[in-house]
Order: C-alpha cells, then structure tokens, then sequence
C-alpha cells in the first residue's frame, strides 16, 4: 500500500489532495479481491499503468489551464509581456552571441587530433617575441630538441595557376614533408608528401584543398596524377586534402613541398619559415621551452654573428593568437554578462513588482480555495512562458549577429567559416533563460503568495510595500552601475579607436589604388625581366586619363609590416636588434609622390639607378636621426642587404606597422638594384597608383595592360590604400559599435528601471501625496520629492559604476591605444548621460505624481 | 465546481468511461468503488476501470457538470467515502450518447456490418 501511495505522488498535489483516500481505498478492495501470484502481477502492473497514463494526463491538463491563463494575463498586460520578452531576449541574444564566438576562438579545440601536443615555434630578438626562423636554424632545432616527436616548418606564398581557365592568383603555402604527419591529417584522395617530394631536382608535386578540386577541377577523383602550371612549372597533382582542413589560414588553396638548396643554409638572417613541433607524449611545454633555450644558446656561441641575441619562444597553436585579439573577445564577454545581469535585475523588477500589482488577484483566488502550489505552479508557468519566448528571441538575435560576429575572427585561425549557432549553445541559451524565468519568476511568486492572505484582500494594495521597495531599489541601483562600466568601457574604446584613426600614417591613402601581379618565379628570376615589366606596365598605366602617378612597391604599407633586415655601419658588427634593423622596400621611381611620402632631402630612386651604377638608398627621417643625429645624411654609407648603399634621399617616415604599433625605419632601394634570384621575396609586386578616376572604371584597362606586358599574368589583391589604412581599426571598429550598442541598451533599460520604480512609488505613495498636498504642499515641492528620490537612486548606481569602471578601464588598457583608462571626458560624459538618463526616468513620475488630486488620492483607499 | 456549463454537442462523443460512470450511477447514486464494481458486473468483468482513470474522469465530469458530489449516503457507511450523483445535464448528455451510438449501428447494420433486431 506503501508503495501504491508512492506511486501516486506522480500525480498533481491538487488531485491528490482530492481524491488520494478514495483512490487507495480503492485499490486496497482491488487488492483484497485479487489472490495468487499472476493476480497480484496484474493487479500491480495495471495500477502501474494506470497511474503514469492519468498522472501525465492530469499534469498536461493543468499546464493547458495555466497556459490559457497565462495568455490571457498576458494579453491584459501587453506593455509588460512584451518588455519582459524583449528584457529576456536581449539578454540571452547578447550571451548566446558573445559566448558562441569566444568558444569558437578561444575554447574550441584545433580540428587536429592531439591538439595539445601542437606547439608553434619563433625565434625571439629583443623587442620581437615571434620572429620566422632561418631554414639553418630550423634545421638546427630540429635536431637538437629532444622534446619534440617530430618538427616541420611551412611559409606562405602565392603562385599563379595557368592553364586552367583563367590565370588564378592562389594562396599556397609550402611545408616541409613531416608538417602535415604532425596535424594528423589524412588526404581525401591521394597521398601526402614524402621526404621524397623535397629533394631538389625531382618533379614538382602539388596537394590541392578540398575547395579548389571543387571548383577548378570539378571534383574529378581522376585528378591525382594530372600535371599543373604553377607559376610556369610543372607540378604533379599527388592528392586533395579533406574538406575541412585549412592550414594555416581558411585562403590556403594548395600546398607544395619546401625545397631547400645548399645556399638555403648559408644567411641564419633570411628568416621565413614557421615552425611547428609535436611534443612528445609526457613532455610539457615549459620543458620544451627550456630546452629550446639550451639549443639556442648553443646557436648564439657558434653563430655569434647572426644568433648573438636569437631567442626562442613556443606557444601552444591553440594560443597562438595575439593578447589583442584575446581580450577583445574577454572584453566583449564581460560586457555580455553585464546585459545579462541588467536584463536579470529588469526581469526581476518587472516581476517583483507585477507580483506587487496582483496581490490582490492571488489571494482572491486563494480565498476561492486556489491551493498555494497551484498558484505557484500557475506563476511559474508565466514566468517560464515569459522567458522561453524571450529566449527564443534571443537565439534569434543571437543569430541575426552572426555575419557581424563572423568578422571579429582572427584570420589566423585554421578552421572554416565564423561562428554559428551549435547544440551546446543553444543548451547554454536555454540553461540562461530557464534559471532567469526560474529564479526571477518563482522567487517573486513565492514571497507574494506568502503574504496572500485575507488581509491584503482588506487591507487593499499597500501591503508588503517596504522590503520589496528596497529590493527594487538595490536592482535600479545595480543596474545602473553595471551601466556606467559598460558606458565606460564603450567610451574609452571608442576614443582610442577614434585616436587611432586620426594617427597620420605618413601618407595620404585617398585615390590611391593597389593591385599585385605577384610575378612567378623562376620566370622572372633575372632582375632586368623584372624590370621590363614594371617599366612596361606603368608606362601604360601612367597614360591612362585620371592616373596621376604609379608605382610598382615590394609590400604595401600595414598590409606587410614585415621584411626587416640589419642595418650595418661601417666597422659595426652585424647586430639584430631593434635598434639596428630597418624595414627593407624595393621600389620604382614615383613611389613617394604617388602615396603623398614628402622627399624632405635628396631624391627620389631613378630609372638611373642601375646595378652598373652606385649603390644608392632612400632612406626615412627617423633612419637618418638614428644614424646621424647631427650631420647632414646624403652621401652616407651603410650596409643593407648585401651591399654598401648611399644615402640619396630622406623621405617622411610612415606606420609600415599601423597606428597602433611602432614601426621600424624604412630604407627604399632602387628595384634594379639587386642581384637575380637573389631575396626574390622583395621583389615589386604591388602597383599602387593615384587617380581621380573611379577604381572599378580604371580596372579593366590596367587589367589590358599588365596582359600586354605578359598574357600569363594574373592581377589580385585589388584595394584601395583606404581600405587598408580602414582594415587596421576594423574589428577595433566592430567591438566598439557592438560594445557601444551593448552600452545604449543597458542605459536604456536602467532608465525603464528607474521610470518603474519611481512610478510605482508614486502610485504606492499617492495617498501620502494627497495628504500632503492636501496640507499645503505645492507641486513643485511634490517634483522635488519623486526627483528627489530618482536622483538618489542615481548617485548610489553612479558612484560605484565609476570606480568599477575605472577598474574595467584597466584591465583593458592594452587595447586604449594610450587613452587612459581613467579619461575625465569619457566619465564626465557618461555621467551626464546617467543624469539625463535619470531625468528622463523621473519625467513622467513626477509629472504625474503633480497632477494627483488630493481628495481623489485620498479618497480610492 | 463548474466553469461554466458547455453544450451537450460539445462533449460528444463521450468517453467510454465516462459513459459507463453516467450509467452506473442513472439508477442510484454511488461512490468510487460501487462505481467501478457496477461496470465490472454490468459488463461482465469486461470493462475494469483503474482508480486514475475513474477519478480523473469524475473529476472532469464534475466540472463539466455532468455529476455532482452529494451529501446524502446510507446511515452505516464509512463517512470518508465520497458519493456521486448524475445531474439532469448528465442525464441529457448520456442519452444524447447513447442516441449517437445507436445511430451508428443502425447505419452499420443498414450495410449489413451488425446483426438485425431480434
């Protein structure tokens, strides 16, 4: 019998309370009829049956109840339901958004097997963490480290893909043999490089990505074995990688083997490999970096002259990504969890004081014989209907800001696509909004069913005023300090980000446009081929109407911010430090007048500058100041890159690293001025051109002329200097609008906060007004009192808000661009606004709480 | 405790087991246990109500108005037993049934699906 009444508490309490007796008196006569062991079976398992059909019945009955009700309660509040949707929505879309990005970036682990065995391998000088390293000392590590399974190193290039269509420029990267064993990848089709495939002299062989065997080869498995044109050579196709590899960036198109000849060893300064190892199973990264340190050390005594400073630095890949990007993303969380916690506290007024408002209704019904858990029950369900709504909303909005999301991704990363909306997303959206219905919906409900009671039904609505008004107070208060962080944290963003770009970055971007006809090699190995080129190309381009100027440049300004080599003064040693390293541009005649670079001495490069005539260099003010401080530069000598140089020109100084990092000196060379295939690297590839004329009319007829100067060669990379000048503070722009919007709304609903208290004080408080109106007391003074109130409330929201964003401000100030973090006009600002927020909340309140009428005031209770 | 009373076509078709509460209790007014035991003897054990499915049914009944609870009970019996009576509402909406269900099989037998009046 124990066990039957167990059973029945499957069902509602309010069907119980009705009908268990009868239900076990019942069942005891069954039993008492029913004898041997099948008899009982049956009896038990029918009574079994029995109760779990009726009891979900019994339970979906009353859910419809409540659900009916429910609608309708809401549709007679329809200001309340739709601001408590929108309350839940936003804070579930803001987490639900910001969380699913940080997890695709941050905690999401690499789409490699053992990803936490994957270390990324630098080499250090001071006042650089993450330099490439030189294939002599890769090979070195290599051998050396004992840490690591096994090492492989890659670099990024491009290479033209003829015959196949349209000349295509392609992004490929080239990798040692072990680099693809140690992602653990497997191809689609084909094999992956052997050591084989990097010896020097046998056939060129090339793997393809998953997407260009779609798209340039139809997805034809016959592939494998077919003979390409890359850059002009023959490369044989050995296999297509699977469809969601990407390394090490998404653009990545093809991969071919590094070969590395004799001469590869020689200069330990030509760095441009990345590197990455595979610990050993048990070895950690410390102790991986500790013996790095050991092998470069060993390095620097026996390569004093290239290695002296050469460090080392390893980073798990699942880190490798820049402080900057990491905290934006934090800051952009944080700033979630603020509108979460807004739209908890608005929730929670909302609620608080709707349960205020039907006091009355509840113990009307409890007086009808409603049981207090129905009641509850009914309450709960509202609430939860109220945030499922919203909640759903939210994933909606959640969703809507994906695209935008979608940009806040560091390229760097090797995965696919942006953010989107996954399964445990949704279970952590659900999770938000469920205990936000939950604990803001129930815990109300609880209190005001506590005090339901015949008494409020007497005593009319003035009961339970004083707690709860408290409560209310201290959620006004806290949302509004939580708003002033987020303003804050808005305004010193959107400050350094307006810093930034009013930095000059030494040249004027506007109508300048830029191309690359990235040149293949070996093609184009012999400098003077290289040459007739770019004479051929920008004597044509220079004719066309609108083009004031061109040039052909080896990187363009913040889009490369490397290619930095030692600078050596005559009877210095070589040294490669940041002190004593320039950024190192070939260039054509008409660079500087062409990206608005003032010549403040000298000149610029000549088509007269030859490599039968001196050795000649154009260097930047902060080069000659370095140098010689206090002597005229022109007719120095220094060595760079291979050859002594002589200083012709000065020229204003540019961000080659962007607004927000320092750059190094810039010294120019003259494009004829280097030996064939020698640091093919620097070779002009970038045409930059100024014109009056719209970038998309010029297109078609540079596009004519580059094909008069070679058919083969293809054009990519089609920007404007604007773009890329705009491209340094783009996510830095993204993040401050998405922080900004963030910012506005939880203003916004501290407002709505503000305006919902002081109106229901008002409204609590309207007898007390009557009276004292009643009593002499002018409307002015009745004003001064509800702003009074809204004023305090302020203060005690503000006051705090500003310490902790003060705090806030800290800890972001690596992204403040040097706006500090405790900016007068950002808190002046965003406490003014906190004043007129306020004001605004009072407005109505007071207004109305002037208007009352005594006698009527005092009469309705 | 009735909402509020909804139309005789409303309810139609009625339940089985609520069809076999409204004529177990057309003669007399029962309580749980008769109730069920009256099915089970008038069908001949064939149909057996379990007390969810009864007390779910009565308790829907009762706020259709079909049934009310009445005081009135034999002088011995045990006072905790609750007793049901069909209202003149139950009355109409068991014939109503009864009516729908005889013209089903008068239209079954039409087509030769039912035996023929004896």
């Amino acid at each position: 019998m124990r066990f039957y009444q167990v059973l029945l508490r499957l069902y509602p309490r309010s069907f119980r309370a009705e009908y268990e007796t009868e239900m076990c008196a019942l069942f005891a006569e069954r039993r008492r009829a029913t004898d041997g062991v099948g008899g009982r079976f049956a009896l038990w398992a029918g009574a079994w049956a029995d109760v779990m059909v009726n009891a979900a019945a019994a339970h979906w009955e009353i859910l419809r109840q409540d659900l009916r009700y429910t609608v309708r309660a809401l549709a007679r509040t329809p200001g309340f339901a739709i601001t408590a949707v929108f309350v839940v929505a936003l804070g579930v879309g803001a987490n639900t958004a910001a969380f699913s990005l940080a997890d695709y970036v941050l905690l999401r682990p690499l789409p490699f097997p053992e990803p936490e065995r994957l270390v990324k391998l630098w080499g250090g000088v001071p006042g650089y963490a993450r330099i490439e390293l030189s294939p002599a000392d890769f090979r070195d590590w290599r051998a050396a480290a004992a840490s690591f399974e096994a090492m492989g190193a890659y670099h990024n290039n491009q290479v033209n893909l003829v015959g196949q269509g349209e000349p295509e420029r392609l992004d490929a990267t080239s990798v040692t043999s072990d680099l693809l064993p140690i992602l653990g990848v497997q191809p689609a089709l084909g094999r992956l490089f052997t050591p084989a495939d990097d010896q020097e002299g046998v056939g060129g062989t090339v793997l393809l990505s998953y997407g260009l065997w779609r798209s340039r080869f139809g997805g034809d498995a016959r592939v494998v074995g077919r003979s390409l044109l890359l850059d002009g050579m023959p490369y044989v196709v050995i296999g297509v990688m699977p469809r969601d590899f990407h390394f090490p960036r998404r653009e990545v198109a093809l991969w071919t083997p590094i070969r590395f000849d004799a001469a590869a060893f020689e200069d330990r300064n030509n760095n441009y490999l990345q590197a990455l190892g595979k610990l050993r199973p048990g070895v950690s990264l410390e102790e991986a970096q500790a013996e790095l340190k050991v092998v470069t050390a060993r390095l620097a005594r026996e390569f004093p002259e290239s290695n002296e400073h050469t460090g080392s630095n390893a980073y798990l890949l699942q880190d490798d990504l820049s402080q900057q990007a990491r905290l934006l993303l934090l800051a952009l969380c944080g700033a979630a969890l603020c509108i979460l916690l807004i739209a908890c506290a608005n929730l929670a007024n909302l609620l608080l004081a709707r349960a205020v408002a039907r006091q009355h209704e509840l113990a009307l019904r409890t007086a009808l014989g409603a049981g207090r858990e129905r009641l509850v029950r009914q309450l709960v369900t509202e609430s939860l209907v109220l945030a499922l709504v919203g909640g759903a909303v939210g994933v909606l909005v959640a969703m809507a800001m994906f695209p935008l999301l979608g940009r806040l991704v560091p390229e760097s990363l090797p995965v696919a696509g942006g953010p989107g909306l996954d399964l445990r997303m949704l279970a952590f959206a659900g999770l938000i909004t469920g205990l936000t219905g939950i604990g803001f919906g129930v815990v109300p409900a609880l209190r005001a069913c506590r005090g339901t009671s015949l008494d409020v039904l007497r005593e009319g609505n003035r009961a339970g005023g004083g707690r709860r008004q408290s409560l209310r107070a201290a959620l006004v208060i806290t949302e509004l300090a939580v708003s002033v962080v987020l303003l804050v944290s808005a305004g010193l963003l959107i400050r350094a980000l307006w810093r930034l770009r009013a930095v000059d970055p030494g040249f004027r971007a506007e109508t300048v446009l830029t191309l690359r006809t990235a040149l293949p090699m070996p093609k184009y190995a012999p400098t003077a081929r290289r040459n007739a080129f770019y004479s051929r190309v920008l004597s044509e381009v220079r004719a066309l109407p609108g083009v004031a100027s061109a040039a052909y440049i080896s990187f363009l300004p913040m889009a490369m911010t490397g290619g930095i080599w030692p600078v050596v003064m005559d009877g210095e040693p070589e040294r490669r430090e940041q002190n004593r390293v320039a950024s190192l541009r070939y260039t054509t005649p008409g660079f500087f007048a062409t990206l608005g670079i003032p010549v403040r001495r000298g000149r610029d490069v000549r088509e007269s500058d030859t490599r039968e005539s001196q050795f000649v260099a154009v260097v930047s003010e902060s080069f000659a100041r370095r140098y010689w401080p206090d002597a005229d530069p022109l007719g120095r000598q220094f060595k760079f890159a291979f050859e002594e140089r002589t200083v012709v020109g000065v020229v204003g100084d540019i961000m080659v690293r962007g607004p927000e990092r320092t750059s190094e000196p810039q010294v120019y060379l003259p494009a004829p001025q280097v030996a064939d295939s020698s640091i093919i690297f620097y070779a002009p590839q970038e045409l930059v051109l100024r014109s009056s004329a719209e970038p998309g009319a010029l297109l078609p007829a540079i596009r004519e002329a580059v094909q008069r100067a070679d058919p083969e060669q293809p054009i990519s990379n089609v920007q404007t200097m604007g773009a890329i000048v705009a491209d340094q503070t783009a996510s830095r722009a993204v993040q401050a609008r998405l922080l900004g919007a963030l910012a506005a709304i939880a203003l916004l609903l501290a407002g709505v906060g503000i305006h919902g208290l002081l109106s229901y004080t008002v409204s609590d408080r309207s007898r007390e007004i009557g009276v004292r109106m009643a009593l002499g007391a002018r409307p002015r003074d009745i004003v001064g009192m509800v702003v009074g109130q809204g004023v305090r409330l302020a203060v005690a929201g503000v006051v705090p808000g500003v310490l902790l964003a003060y705090l806030a401000g800290r800890g972001l100030e690596s992204l403040l661009a040097s706006v500090r973090p405790g900016d007068a006009g950002t808190f002046l600002s965003v406490v003014a606004l906190c004043l007129v927020m306020t004001t605004a909340g009072c407005f109505f309140p007071a207004w109305r709480a002037a208007r009352l009428d005594p006698i009527t005031a005092i009469k309705s209770e | 405790m009735p909402e509020s009373t909804p139309s005789i076509d409303a309810l139609l078709p009625l339940p089985p087991a609520a069809f076999h509460i409204l004529l177990a209790l057309a003669d007399e007014d029962r309580h749980g246990y008769g109730i069920t035991q009256d099915i089970a003897a008038r069908t001949g054990g064939g149909v057996r109500l379990g007390p969810g499915t009864l007390y779910r049914s009565i308790q829907r009944m009762l706020e259709q108005g079909l049934l009310v609870e009445t005081r009135q009970r034999p002088p011995l019996d045990d006072p905790r037993r609750r007793y049901y009576r069909i209202t003149p509402f139950g009355r109409a909406v068991a014939r109503a049934e009864a009516r729908r269900l005889s013209d089903l099989v008068k239209l079954a037998r039409a087509q030769g699906l039912a035996p023929a009046r004896a």
